[in-house]
Formats: structure tokens, C-alpha cells, sequence
């Protein structure tokens, strides 16, 4: 878990630092190699795991109709429902059987990546 | 805090690449003019085209391309809804524009083929892009020999298979709307492993949900190799809800695997009986794309063998295989399985160009399948890596209930589940 944690946030700073001397580089050679094209995605087993919730939850989390958006909520509120659909504690449709597939540190990973969108 | 060796890493890539540009400027290629890694992905589809995006997201210094033969994506997801009157075909199809957005570089055209040792793909057009890495996703196609009789020429003008959305999604539904009442739809559904394992029986769902509504005396029978299959109670008991006895079934067992079709006579036979049909949809059994098999990706099987968590051919290294066309076993060969097996495959390829270990591999696959507009199941597994092979979780997944005190709100939740799957690929 802390090692996710830790993984997460070595990797979240690198982009935002590349970000920043692509804009240098745009000034100095007239070439940018930065992203223009939104901020990077981390990559730690948070996000693989948060990537794939993605395909019912929406990109980033956002959400779609009926389909709660996850993005921004606090860890603790992501955590704690995952927490009770998988045991049982909560009743849903699919989520009592997805929830049951990820570990509790897994699911403390994939909350804080969303609290992070 | 203090730039970690990946960000250093960029940063040297960045920095070394700005010389390279200035050496060679106005030089147009998908080349390391840029002094960047390249990745290539054959494909727009579920699998192509989020490999691409979330390549660049994960690091957007790689110069991608994804070369795809349309300038859209038509899904097989939700075609059922087209074929049974519920959706336009509009509405189910994806242009690309969010991608290049993204700063993929989105190439039209036919990929002819692939030279793993030179690291190079060639389009019809003589093109050639060179890669560092090459995802390929291109797939499904059919084995028309399996059935006598049928072909390329009779799925595109008599019995459409409708197993790729678009013409013959169009053609279906006319040929449905054109069908009397009382009529019959003969569906040959085919034998595993196939593209979209609930499909047909949705399918034959949302078509005698348009016969129930419009031509009420019409029947329905599948003819079915195969001795069970995909969510099976859920459907029969929907089926039995909603439609009454209109939807017969004959499985492997009691001779329903199709053997021969004659489009002149609109008949087709199967356990050495002849039926007649006035619409008749033959889904015949499907192998990997061509291009996997021009490319030596496929194994005899006709599907590709790759290496778990990576999507890296055991055939030929440096090329990726997502999607249908990959050996993914446990996973079905879905587009929810896709858009995850490319998510992982992305992440472990650009893990690789910085010689990283990827994150541990996961995976999800949720299936909801649409028994009528108001009637939804679902099927649900979540996967990980066991002894160096893919698994489900043990303990988690299944499917919905029976009795159908979910169904109401599983069918919100099939259209939400699009929406937010189409956006994840190609909205945003």
C-alpha cells in the first residue's frame, strides 16, 4: 500500500516537471517535446486498477447517468463504500461481485488515485 | 522533492531529442526524428484505439500512430439496439478526433503489412511506419468455409453475419422491417470461441422485442452448435417474461449446429434438417483478423498466443496483440476486456521504454447484455496474475440474479456503461 503510494507520487511529478521544461525548450529551440495535450497519467497499481473501473465510471472517473462519479471524492468515501460492497455490507447490482475481486489494499490504491482526479 | 529517475529519464529524452530536431528540421515521419519512442497500433477499435490513448497519457513523449481503414469506429456493442430499432447507427459510431486531440497521429488506411525483424508496418499506399513498439488490434474474422454454401458475397447481401457493426447491421434491420408478420428469423449462432459471448442471445432478445411490438405472429429459432452458453437462465427467464414462447432454441446436443445454407432457397440445415427462414442471420465461427495471420501472429488455433500481462507475441517480439484477436483466455473476447487488456499492454510498454517493471496487471470485464429496452443482466469477473497466468478472482464476479428485481436498473446501467466506455475511448 505505502509502496503504491510512494510509486504514485514519484511518478506524478515527473510529468508535471517535463511539463515545465517543455515549455523552456518552446522557448529556447522553437520545439516543444512537452504533452500539450493534458497532464500525464500516473502509472502505479492505483491507476492500472482505476484505468480499468473506467469502463463503467467514465475516463477519470467522471461518471456517466446512474454510474456514480468518483473523481474528487474523498479516499475515505470511495474506500469505505468499496469497502462495503465487498462485504456485503452494502447491496448493489454488479458492484458486490466486482469489489470482492480487489484486496483492501488494493482498494485504498484505487480510491486514492480517484480522490487524486 | 526531487526528480525521480523516470522524470530524469524523460528529461534526458526530451532534451536529446530537441537536437535531433534541429539537425533534421522539416523532416515529416513518424520516425525518431524527434528522437522519441515509437508506438504504432493497427486498429481504431476497443482495443487499438485505447491502447493509443492511454499510451500518451501514460507518457506523452511517445509519438504514436494508429492506422485504422475507416475514419470511424462502428461498435459491436450496442448493434443489437441498431438491428432491433432502437438506436441509429449514428449514435454507436466513433470518429477519432478526440485521439488526435491527444496528440495521436491518426492515419487512414489499409495495413498490408508487417516486417517484425525491420520494425516496420506497410499500408497499401506504400507507406511504411516504422515502431519500437507495435500493437495490433484487429479483431475478428470469419471462416466462411466452415458453413457450405455461405461466403463473403452472401453474408454482404443474403445473410448477414452483422458480427462487425455497419452494412450488414443496416442490412439486418432492413430485412427485418421488410419481413411480414409471421414470418420467421432464423438466427445460426456460432461455435466458440467467438466475438461477444451474450451477443447473439441479446440479439434474438431485441429482435422479438421489435417482432413482439410490430409483427407479433413471427417466431424466432436459433440454431445453436454449442450445448449451452453465455448467461443462459438469465436469458431463458427473460425471455419466457418478456416474449412468451416466441424465441426457440435448438442447441448442439438435439442438432442445431448449421452446416450448409442456400440463400436461394432461404434455408439453411442443421442436424440433417432443412429450415426455412424469411431473415436469416448466420454468425459463422471466427478466427483472429487477417492482418494477424499475414503477419504470422496467429498459431493454428487461428487466434494469437501472447505473454500474460504484457499482450507481447509469443511469436513475434515487439508486437503487441489486443482485443478479440488475442489468446486472452480467461477474459471473453469483449470490448470491456479489451479496453482493459489495452490499458494494461499500454502501460506495460511504456514501463518498458524506461526498462521499469509495469504495475501489476489488472482487469475487469462487465458484460450487460439487454433482454428488452427495460430488461438488463449483466456478467462480471475481475482478474489477476497467479502463477504467471491470468485468473479470475476467486470469489468475485458471476451474474445477475435471477428473478429480475435488478433488471430495471441493469438496463440504465447497459446505457450508462456505453456512454462511459465510448467516452473512456474515444471522447475525451
Amino acid at each position: 500500500m505505502s509502496n503504491n503510494r510512494e510509486a504514485a507520487a514519484s511518478r506524478r511529478l515527473p510529468a508535471r516537471a517535463l511539463a515545465a521544461v517543455g515549455l523552456g525548450l518552446t522557448l529556447f529551440a522553437g520545439v516543444s517535446l512537452a504533452d500539450d495535450h493534458g497532464e500525464a497519467m500516473e502509472m502505479s497499481n492505483g491507476s492500472i486498477i482505476g484505468s480499468t473501473c473506467m469502463g463503467c465510471h467514465g475516463f477519470e472517473g467522471k461518471g456517466s447517468g446512474n454510474i456514480p462519479r468518483l473523481a474528487g471524492l474523498p479516499k475515505e468515501v470511495i474506500a469505505g463504500k468499496m469497502l462495503a460492497y465487498k462485504s456485503d455490507g452494502q447491496e448493489g447490482t454488479v458492484m458486490n461481485r466486482i469489489a470482492k475481486g480487489y484486496s483492501d489494499e488494493e482498494i485504498q490504491a484505487v480510491s486514492e488515485f480517484f480522490a487524486n482526479q | 522533492m526531487s526528480l525521480s529517475r523516470r522524470g530524469f529519464l524523460k528529461l534526458s529524452m526530451a532534451m536529446a531529442g530537441v537536437g535531433a530536431v534541429t539537425g533534421l528540421a522539416g523532416c515529416q515521419s513518424n520516425g525518431s526524428v524527434t528522437g522519441a519512442k515509437r508506438v504504432v497500433v493497427i486498429g481504431g477499435g476497443f482495443g487499438g484505439a485505447t491502447a493509443a490513448k492511454y499510451v500518451k497519457l501514460f507518457d506523452p513523449t511517445v509519438d504514436v500512430t494508429m492506422i485504422d481503414g475507416q475514419s470511424s469506429h462502428t461498435t459491436c456493442p450496442f448493434s443489437n439496439l441498431v438491428i432491433g430499432g432502437l438506436k441509429d447507427i449514428d449514435e454507436i459510431t466513433h470518429d477519432f478526433s478526440a485521439l488526435e486531440k491527444r496528440g495521436v497521429n491518426v492515419v487512414k488506411g489499409w495495413v498490408t503489412g508487417i516486417d517484425a525483424e525491420a520494425r516496420t508496418v506497410t499500408l497499401k499506399d506504400g507507406s511504411s511506419y516504422e515502431y519500437d513498439r507495435l500493437v495490433v488490434s484487429p479483431g475478428i474474422d470469419f471462416n466462411y468455409d466452415a458453413i457450405e454454401g455461405y461466403s463473403e458475397e452472401v453474408a454482404n447481401t443474403t445473410m448477414p453475419h452483422a458480427w462487425q457493426a455497419g452494412e450488414q447491421t443496416l442490412l439486418l434491420r432492413k430485412q427485418l422491417e421488410e419481413m411480414e408478420d409471421g414470418g420467421t428469423f432464423i438466427m445460426a449462432a456460432p461455435p466458440n470461441p467467438f466475438r461477444c459471448p451474450p451477443g447473439p442471445y441479446e440479439r434474438v432478445s431485441l429482435v422479438a422485442n421489435y417482432l413482439k411490438e410490430n409483427k407479433p405472429n413471427s417466431k424466432i429459432l436459433v440454431l445453436d452448435p454449442k450445448t449451452g452458453f453465455s448467461k443462459e437462465p438469465l436469458f431463458r427467464e427473460g425471455w419466457t417474461a418478456n416474449y412468451g414462447n416466441m424465441i426457440e432454441w435448438i442447441g448442439g446436443d438435439f442438432g442445431g449446429g448449421v452446416t450448409k445454407v442456400d440463400p436461394d432457397t432461404m434455408t439453411v440445415t442443421a442436424g440433417g434438417t432443412e429450415y426455412q427462414g424469411d431473415v436469416i442471420n448466420v454468425i459463422p465461427s471466427q478466427k483472429a483478423g487477417w492482418i494477424a495471420h499475414e503477419a504470422g501472429l496467429a498459431d493454428d488455433s487461428g487466434w494469437c498466443p501472447i505473454n500474460t500481462g504484457t499482450y507481447e507475441s509469443t511469436m513475434k517480439p515487439g508486437v503487441h496483440v489486443v482485443g478479440d484477436a488475442c489468446i486472452g483466455s480467461p477474459l471473453p473476447k469483449s470490448g470491456f476486456a479489451a479496453n482493459s487488456q489495452a490499458k494494461n499492454c499500454a502501460a506495460a510498454i511504456v514501463a518498458m521504454f524506461h526498462n521499469e517493471n509495469p504495475p501489476e496487471p489488472s482487469w475487469v470485464n462487465t458484460c450487460y447484455s439487454l433482454v428488452a429496452p427495460d430488461y438488463g443482466i449483466s456478467v462480471a469477473a475481475v482478474y489477476e496474475v497467479k502463477e504467471g497466468k491470468t485468473v479470475s478472482v476467486e470469489g468475485a464476479g458471476g451474474v445477475s440474479p435471477l428473478g429480475g428485481k435488478n433488471a430495471e436498473k441493469e438496463a440504465g446501467y447497459a446505457h450508462d456503461w456505453y456512454a462511459s466506455i465510448t467516452e473512456d475511448i474515444w471522447g475525451s
